[in-house]
């Protein structure tokens, strides 16, 4: 079986959460990262979920939602999504996941609305959710999107989630204290933030520099030590497709 | 013991009672669990106009009160399909105005939770330090930016919000409006104590002992409930801790079904308004109803029966475990 693009997604993702660090997890493929760092390099990784759940085993069986039941069972903490909005403003949090539908070089996502003007969008998005709280509040973020030139883009329209902002010192200014994106994690390739900057650090097997400069919005800034993304291990992919053996979200669009 | 009154009625007589046009109306506020889809589904039987709907994220509940023409304005964090996607109705309401516009003010979840935590404490607003410098929170345009009086800090003042009604759904209540969810209970226990009065669905009845013997789980006092329903299944496709799985395809379904007006329409005749109530419903999901309940109600491995494994729990003076309480049997009472 091919090694699909949210299969290198996840095995990164993955990678980004480090033993021991408490997880604000989030949705779609950050679920089943949280399931590989537990099961591999990070067993005492905490995953904590906005709605109000804190887990220290991930729940035995897929799940499509946070909120499903499978997510409840085992859980060592039920309580109030201010609570773990509140534990995420303490700076109690290492690190989270969002996704969204724009990023742009300095990490601000838009998961709002496409257009220049909210009230009239050309395409209505969902919203933040968490998101927003998350990028603001977490000392360390994780972003995941499709890699696309519509998607990566110079500026977006809108900033939902915060990530460096305009200039040098943005967040500290404007008197966020998260630390803001770390990685950028798409479909071809892996960015991470250097002074708030996207910077290629790694291209996944099968794409090229050439191509993730074709498929970016802006101009692409390569690391002097690019190489090629470190494909999942055996171990990897067998959690991966003993979790989400369908492949629900694994193999979307596939 | 002093007896309330019974609260006790229909679906339908609790719309018709609590929620006139125009009402602010916070629902699914447990995210993405427990949401009173029922409820909504009632609403636009009764078609009801110009409703302000408060809440999270709502899974496709207010998107199908929108695309019905139930709803003048939105204060959410997120309105979508959780795990099929983007929200046709939504997309539709705001980019073309079909079937009407509708007036959107972003919250993120923590916002959300703040406005109505504010209402909930009696409180003008809560200050935060999220969302600062966003376009978020220059577009919802009722928060502030503050300077901390007391660190010189930047904030993020959120303004309260008072639902005029808050419709939550339960696993159990009793009578007097005694409402116990367990499971994560995202905004509801603030969406609920921040509203003029609070509608609750739930799933059983239960008696007043076994409320009393496990008060930890009300959500809030019977006193701010004005009606209670109980209904079974009332959060299909939504999920319900212990009683009942989510029906993901059925929110796929829904994704694939209202692309178009056409198909929202034929759908919300099939499922809303050629269906008198929720027991019609449930008959019409039949065998893959009994699946889902099937699935949620299945005992975990190792578990003691209910007796004994609830008064060595007390014994040991530990949380008490959530699978063998949700069965507690009024019959038998609380030993």
């Amino acid at each position: 079986m091919n090694v699909t693009p949210g299969e290198i997604m996840v095995a990164q993702a993955a990678r980004e959460i480090r033993d021991g660090e408490r997880v604000f997890v989030g949705m779609r493929l950050p679920l089943i990262a949280f399931v590989v760092a537990k099961r591999t390099h990070a067993p005492n990784a905490v995953g904590l979920f906005e709605l109000g759940i804190v887990r220290d085993e991930p729940s035995p069986e897929l799940l499509y939602t946070m909120g499903d039941p499978p997510n409840v069972r085992g859980a060592t903490w039920c309580a109030r999504t201010v609570d773990l909005m509140g534990l995420l403003a303490r700076g109690e949090v290492d690190v989270g996941f969002i996704g969204g539908a724009e990023v742009d070089r300095r990490g601000d996502l838009n998961t709002t609305a496409i257009g220049p003007d909210r009230a009239h969008p050309t395409v209505q998005l969902p919203g933040s959710g968490g998101g927003a709280d998350i990028a603001s509040l977490a000392k360390r973020l994780i972003v995941i999107m499709p890699h696309d030139k519509r998607r990566l883009r110079e500026r977006v329209d809108f900033v939902t989630t915060p990530g460096h902002g305009p200039e040098r010192g943005w967040r500290g200014r404007v008197g966020l204290r998260g630390g803001g994106p770390s990685v950028l994690i798409t479909t071809l390739g892996v960015f991470r933030f250097v002074d708030g900057d996207a910077v290629l650090a790694s291209y996944h097997p099968g794409a090229s520099v050439e191509r993730i400069r074709a498929e970016t919005g802006w101009d692409l800034r390569v690391a002097d030590d690019v190489r090629e993304t470190e494909p999942p291990s055996h171990t990897v992919l067998t959690i991966v497709r003993g979790y989400d053996p369908q492949g629900f979200w694994t193999r979307r669009g596939e | 013991m002093t007896e309330g009154r019974n609260k006790v009625v229909t679906m339908a007589e609790s719309v018709r009672r609590h929620v006139p046009d125009g009402a602010r109306v916070a629902l699914g506020c447990a995210l993405e669990p427990a949401i009173p889809f029922a409820f909504a589904h009632e609403l636009v039987r009764a078609r009801r106009r110009d409703l302000r709907l408060v809440g999270p994220i709502s899974d496709v509940a207010f998107d199908l009160l929108i695309g019905a023409g139930c709803v003048a304005e939105v204060d959410a964090a997120w309105v979508g399909n959780v795990s099929a996607g983007l929200a046709h109705c939504y997309r539709r309401a705001m980019e073309q105005g079909i079937p009407r516009g509708i007036v959107v003010r972003d919250h993120s979840n923590f916002s959300i939770g703040l406005s109505l935590l504010a209402a909930a404490l009696g409180s003008p607003y809560i200050p935060t330090r999220s969302l600062l410098g966003t376009d978020l929170a220059r577009a919802n345009g009722t928060f502030r930016e503050a300077t901390s009086p007391f660190d010189g800090s930047k904030t993020l003042l959120i303004p309260a919000i008072e639902p005029d009604v808050t419709v939550l759904a339960v696993q159990r209540c009793d009578e007097d409006g005694n409402a116990q969810l367990w499971g994560p209970w995202g905004v509801s226990q603030e969406a609920a104590l921040a509203a003029k009065q609070v509608i609750v669905v739930a799933d059983e009845l239960a008696e007043r002992e076994v409320v009393r013997a496990d008060p930890n789980r009300t959500i809030v006092p019977a006193f701010k409930v004005a009606a209670v329903v109980i209904q079974s299944g009332a959060c299909h496709p939504s999920p319900l801790q212990d009683r009942y799985d989510r029906d993901h395809e059925f929110f796929h379904e829904y994704h694939r079904a209202t692309r178009t007006v056409e198909g929202f329409d034929a759908w919300v005749r099939e499922w809303v308004l050629d269906l008198p109530d929720r027991d019609a419903y449930l008959a019409k999901l039949g065998d893959r109803w009994e699946a889902l309940c099937r699935r949620e109600q299945v005992r975990p491995p190792g578990a003691q029966t209910e007796a004994k494994t609830r008064s060595s729990a007390l014994r040991a003076q530990g949380p008490l475990p959530l699978e063998p309480l949700a069965r507690v049997d009024p019959e038998r009472g609380s030993e």
